[in-house]
């Protein structure tokens, strides 16, 4: 009976350890993983720098392409006068660029952006908007959400800017 | 895991280094590779169960260290910012010059990282002497957490 006893309680816990392994090994893949290709872009509302509400959703309708990046990442400021460009010359056929800086201090990320024109609304991300995309654990990370808003291409790390831009083009919603 | 750990252990990623003029002192590859850890050593240093162990401190986005970062690990302030390396050099002021530490930051692809340079040299700067950074080729999603290798969330 003890030995019996004994046993129970052995596998109960090495079912215990097991669940909580699958758990951290679950949240540890699901950061490294990450990629949400074809699935519904994750809800972000949150107030841009011009204290303006930005609502992911409510750009239905429309391609987004959703930038995340920081003033102190060098590639992702080679970027940023190039989703400029695409902003203005692409808005009337659909698209439009949101940035989400990963930044501490939103003065820095204010100061950036004036300095490079940005035409398009920018909002401070943080690690729940990180960890809801999967984990932006690297800069830049851009993703192209479609009309109905389904993510249908995404770009971690430095990319050709070109290669962007003939994807955003197929996808966009007016021709 | 345990090929892909023989793979790495076989085939080192060691920068390759700028030859003729010396790096610019804020840039990645002003380090000395002597001072490089790659990420399976370090995780094994971490994991052993006896030795030196170091203390890790992460110099760059107080974001990203929220999102992950390295077990037991400590955000030291973005290496890019004086005030980043001013809360480093707090960090680090009452500590022996002997203690082993290790910078990493990870924002970034190593040849762009504008944090790590300029934190290993305040820490030269400072007089320690045994100091070791943790050379992430690509991000710190890529190198480390994709690896497997103990993360914690929080700030």
């Amino acid at each position: 009976m003890e030995a019996a006893l004994s046993s129970l309680r052995l596998r109960v816990l090495k079912g215990f350890l097991f669940v909580l392994c699958l758990g951290a090994c679950r949240t540890q893949a699901a950061l490294a993983a990450g990629s949400l290709l074809h699935q519904q872009a994750p809800e972000i509302v949150r107030l841009d720098l011009n204290h303006k509400k930005l609502d992911l959703n409510s750009y239905r309708g429309k391609l987004v392409l959703l930038n995340f990046w920081a003033t102190w990442c060098a590639p992702c400021q080679l970027e940023m006068p190039h989703f400029v460009a695409w902003q203005s010359r692409y808005s009337p056929r659909g698209l439009q660029v949101i940035g989400i800086s990963m930044d501490d201090d939103p003065a820095l990320v204010r100061e950036l952006c004036g300095k490079l024109r940005v035409n398009y609304p920018v909002a401070m991300g943080d690690e729940t908007i990180g960890e809801a995309y999967g984990g932006i654990l690297g800069l830049p990370v851009t993703y192209l959400i479609d009309a109905n808003g389904e993510i249908r291409a995404e770009y971690r790390g430095e990319k050709d800017l070109n290669t962007i831009e003939r994807r955003m083009k197929m996808l966009l919603p007016r021709r | 895991m345990a090929v892909l750990a023989m793979l790495f252990l076989v085939h080192p990623r060691i920068p390759a280094q700028f030859s003729g003029s010396p790096a610019p002192p804020e840039s990645a590859f002003s380090i000395p590779k002597a001072n490089l850890l790659q990420p399976d050593e370090l995780n094994r240093l971490l994991q052993a169960g006896s030795g030196d162990k170091p203390l890790v401190l992460q110099v760059g986005s107080h974001v990203l260290f929220a999102e992950s970062h390295i077990q037991g690990s400590e955000y030291a302030g973005a290496g890019s910012q004086p005030a980043g390396l001013d809360q480093l050099q707090q960090r680090v002021a009452s500590l022996s010059r002997k203690t082993f530490i290790v910078l990493y930051c990870g924002c970034c692809p190593w040849n762009r990282c504008p944090n790590i340079g300029p934190a290993f040299r305040r820490l030269e700067d400072l007089g320690f002497t045994h100091v070791k950074v943790l050379y992430i080729a690509d991000n710190f999603g890529a190198d480390w957490v994709s690896k497997g290798f103990p993360v914690e969330r929080g700030r």
